[in-house]
């Protein structure tokens, strides 16, 4: 069974229904008397409601019912929360404004919804929605962080004075100042992290059915993590008990941590179907998806990196503004903080270090985590810094950041992070060699001659995995555990059946799931079904996002089938009779080691099940249950270099040659995770070249289309060289880190430092358009 | 209302739909066939990609009722007797998709760009061509990977029969 266990490049099991047009995603579900939900949403990104009129609406043909904020608050229907509380350093609560599902008094961003239309077609309720009138009375608006925390800066919340969420500080101030007062050489960077769409190609959706016989509600939904869906919408929001609702993510088209977070849109179907009697189906257009998707990013930040005389660093001090948009989404704050600041010393020992991050609302849509989530911006910010650094103390940037790397393992960081392990020189020469980087000085006079401008940078990334553990993540303010569970049942004819609380939106677990169990048992991966994604199949789960799938969701898998192992040894130590410690599971056989004696692995399935024969005292069956809470955060790293070429006349960039060599620990299968690192890396150079999500000063959004945003496409990207480095993770049972972030984390360094390098001016922000870098290439003349 | 009759995938079809009824949400909501996505509103991201008449197509803008009369293979259509079509088969093996929801609108531009070119194909060449359509997931690397291949595939087997 090796060709198909761990370790082996397996095709795909899901992409049959997929490349048949038969996966089935949200939109695709239709039930009996199903009708459609269109939202009225807010054309001003800061107003007073002053009245609904639907009277006309509510007469149009087709229409069922239009509802809106006030009749959600008078049946009880909670605000949306913020999972995830966060102190001030004067130790104040984070500040959090109410978040109406429908707003009531006040819109603050354009899109806000403030009334659904459920009606027959999708064409009558968009219909009726433009004859709802909404009275506005227009307020100012603020829309970048910084103004927002100008005196006299427009008030969005009542509850945040001046706009501030939150003011905190990890690290030692007074240690950071110091190593700054006594450097030898301080380099200074501001660094704007841009504001980004996460644009999975399947827009959000959702399908509220309530069920008047049973008083139960069930809703399809694109989510990442559907019990946590659940469990904020029983606990928080009060749609229903948590035994009355049952929550599934189907085939979910990507989420990249857009779907990770419960919108109102969830509650609102699910409210209005009972509300109207009918099952209500919503699905984002591509214009909605803008609005109202979660944003990523938005960072500008002020940067001190102290060096001593030999350019070793001897202290960090940062200061960052983060824009978290109109509302606290659910996991908004521990973005800007413990996904962020924790990770600022990199791969580099650094003695001292202080973050200070001020959240501020704006009237923009919330901000909350995209692919990455806080690790993608404190690596730009350190390797652009390292870069610039470089530069001033005329080093190369691979010795600098060569000689600062973590050697010793365990690492203790002075912000909170205890890495496990890690080899940073080692992905750092495998990518020096393979982007041939002593042979770079020969292709840039190459270059020259025709006229080209090529530059060459790198950077070196390390992220916090696996979120996880529990006790640690409590403690930090996180209002949920971060463990996984998972169920292996074993059926009478030895198929399998593994209920993993993990959800997959691409990533290809019912393939490296299977592949776990099939490398232990034996059995062929297609008698192996993986079931996520329904709360009523899967008792419980904490979802997927921050690369947590394999290092916290296979764990758990292999916790249950080590408990599943150990009764099918015993029942099989008693048929063969034979002693408990002799018997071996191999190749879908179970032996008694030493001996001809076997058993086929269905054979012992079947004793467990027509249990005639079973050691005295055992309960029939073969199904065992798992939960894993592990003991420390996984830390992928790597370095990533990026060759690019910039066309002088034209400020247009190519890339010539992008070179990743990550370390991920123990791979299941390299071919899934090659993918992965793929699409990583697109979207890391789509935030870098093309991408940025903009606001005019009124709060309209300029880029509310695939007209005005630009996505990567085939032709904006090259084809990329990959390579892993693997030094297995000790702080869990399969020695797995994760890899689904890396490549959106590492890539924006090293292609906005390979560009600076190109032009010769550091002044240079994401995302770099051929305007922005022709503009720059003529400053520097 | 209006009447719409189409041959879909082979078999001939009709329905009533509002006028402005695109032909997308007639393919998926009308004839249940779902393969065919719709990730926009601005003919930008190729999820609903369809051949009509022997052209591929955005089904998201054309009205059903301008449909009407013709031929459309969608992406149920193109495996036949069970056997994926070689372009599905390439994506499969190179690993071109991930969350699959692009996917179908990717099969059907390739097969489209692959009879077009007759196997004179390249890196560049599918690049250029899959302007039309967005993917999130994969990066484009294995797509195009599996766009080749299965030119290969396909135009060494159009030799092989011709020989
Ligand atoms: S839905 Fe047709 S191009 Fe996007
Ligand atoms: S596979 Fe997800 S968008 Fe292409």
């Amino acid at each position: 069974m090796g060709v198909e266990g761990v370790g082996a490049r397996v095709a795909r099991k899901e992409d049959r229904r997929f490349l048949t047009g038969k996966g089935r995603y949200t939109d695709d579900m239709v039930v009996p008397g199903m009708k459609y939900g269109y939202f009225v949403r807010s054309p001003h990104a800061h107003a007073k409601i002053k009245s609904i009129d639907n009277s006309t609406a509510k007469t149009m043909p087709g229409v069922i019912d239009v509802l809106d904020g006030k009749q959600l608050l008078a049946d009880g229907i909670g605000n949306l929360i913020c999972g995830w509380m966060i102190h001030s350093k004067d130790g104040s609560p984070m500040k959090m404004g109410a978040w109406r599902p429908l707003a009531v008094e006040t819109v603050r961003y354009v899109g806000d919804a403030v009334a659904i239309v459920v009606a027959d077609s999708l064409g009558e309720a968009r219909d009726a929605a433009e004859a709802v009138v909404v009275d506005y009375e227009e307020l100012p608006t603020v829309i970048e962080a910084v103004d927002a925390l100008k005196p006299g800066a427009p008030q969005i919340h009542p509850e945040a004075a001046n706009n501030l969420i939150f003011d905190w500080e990890i690290g030692d101030a007074a240690a950071a100042d110091q190593a700054i007062a006594e450097a030898a050489h301080v380099t200074e960077v501001d660094i704007v992290n841009n504001r980004l769409s996460p644009n999975a190609m399947e827009p959000r959706a959702t399908l509220g059915i309530y069920d008047a016989g049973e008083d139960h509600f069930t809703c399809y939904t694109t989510s990442q993590n559907p019990h946590l869906a659940r469990l904020v919408m029983s606990a928080f929001y009060n749609v229903a008990p948590e035994n009355k609702l049952r929550v599934i993510a189907p085939d979910v088209g990507g989420g990249f941590g857009s779907k990770i977070y419960i919108y109102p849109e969830e509650v609102i179907c699910l409210w209005a179907s009972k509300k109207t009697g009918v099952p209500v189906k919503w699905t984002a257009d591509r214009t909605e998806a803008f609005l109202t998707d979660a944003h990523g990013r938005d960072h500008v930040s002020k940067v001190k990196m102290a060096f001593d005389k030999d350019h070793r660093i001897i202290g960090l001090k940062v200061d960052t503004i983060a824009n978290l948009g109109a509302y606290m989404s659910l996991f908004s704050s521990c973005v800007p903080t413990y996904l962020y600041a924790t990770l600022l010393s990199g791969q580099y020992d650094i003695p001292a270090i202080h973050a200070n991050v001020r959240t501020v609302y704006t009237n923009t849509a919330p901000v909350d985590a995209y692919r990455g989530a806080g690790r993608p911006e404190a690596t730009y910010l350190l390797e652009r810094t390292m870069e610039t650094a470089a530069r001033e103390l005329g080093v190369s940037p691979a010795e600098l950041r060569r000689k600062n790397f973590i050697r010793v393992f365990p690492h203790q960081t002075p912000v909170i992070l205890n890495y496990d392990a890690g080899d940073y020189e080692a992905s750092l020469d495998a990518a020096m060699q393979a982007a041939d980087w002593n042979g770079f000085a020969a292709r840039k006079a190459e270059a020259e001659r025709r006229g080209m401008k090529r530059g060459i940078g790198m950077s070196c990334y390390i992220e916090a995995c696996g979120l996880a553990p529990s006790q640690a993540v409590g403690s930090l303010g996180a209002g949920v555990g971060l463990w996984e569970s998972a169920e292996v049942r074993v059926n009478a004819v030895g198929t399998v059946e593994v209920l993993t609380g993990s959800h997959s939106h691409g990533q290809g677990h019912e393939t490296t799931f299977a592949q776990l169990v099939a490398g232990r048992l034996g059995v062929p991966i297609d008698s192996i079904s993986i079931v996520h994604g329904d709360t009523d199949k899967v008792q419980m789960g904490m979802g997927t996002y921050g690369s947590r799938s394999g290092a916290v969701g296979m764990s758990a898998v292999a916790k249950a089938l080590d408990k599943v192992e150990a009764k099918a040894k015993k029942i099989a130590a008693h048929l063969m009779e034979a002693d408990e410690s002799d018997i071996v599971i191999e190749n879908g056989e179970l032996k008694v080691a030493g001996t001809d004696k076997t058993l086929p692995w269905f054979q012992v399935a079947l004793a467990a099940y027509t249990a005639h024969n079973l050691p005295a005292g055992m309960e029939p069956g073969l199904k065992e249950t798992a939960f894993y809470d592990p003991s420390n955060f996984t830390f992928p790293a790597g370095c990533y270099i990026c060759e690019v070429e910039v066309d002088p006349e034209t400020g247009t960039t190519e890339i010539i040659q992008f070179v990743a060599a990550d370390d991920f620990g123990n791979i299941i299968n390299p071919m899934i995770v090659e993918g992965q690192v793929h699409g990583g890396i697109a979207q890391g150079i789509g935030q870098a070249l093309l991408e940025g999500v903009h606001y005019d000063e009124n709060g309209q959004l300029l880029t509310a289309s695939y007209m005005d945003y630009a996505m990567p496409r085939a032709a904006d990207l090259p084809s990329f060289k990959i390579s892993h480095q693997n030094t297995p993770c000790p702080s869990n049972p399969l020695g797995i880190k994760g890899c689904g972030e890396a490549g959106a984390i590492g890539s924006p360094p090293a292609l906005m430092n390979a560009i600076t390098d190109a032009i010769g001016n550091n002044m240079l922000t994401m995302p770099a358009t051929p305007q922005k870098v022709w503009m720059a290439a003529q400053a520097t003349h | 209302m209006a009447k719409v009759k189409l041959t879909v995938n082979g078999r001939a079809v009709s329905g009533d739909c509002e006028e402005r009824m695109l032909l997308v949400h007639f393919i998926r909501e009308k004839l249940g066939l779902t393969g065919t996505h719709v990730g926009c509103d601005t003919t930008q991201c190729g999820t609903c990609v369809v051949d009509m008449d022997g052209k591929s197509v955005k089904s998201c803008t054309i009205l059903a009722v301008q449909a009407s009369g013709s031929s459309v293979t969608t992406i149920e259509g193109l495996a036949a007797n069970g056997e994926l079509h070689p372009v599905q088969a390439a994506f499969k093996e190179h690993h071109g998709l991930q969350c699959g929801f692009c996917t179908p609108g990717m099969v059907m531009t390739a097969v489209d760009m692959i009879t077009r070119h007759g196997g004179q194909l390249d890196e560049q060449t599918v690049r250029r061509e899959l302007e039309g359509n967005i993917c999130r997931c994969t990066g484009y690397h294995n797509i195009v990977k599996a766009v080749l291949s299965a030119n290969a595939e396909m135009h060494g087997g159009a030799k092989q029969a011709a020989e």
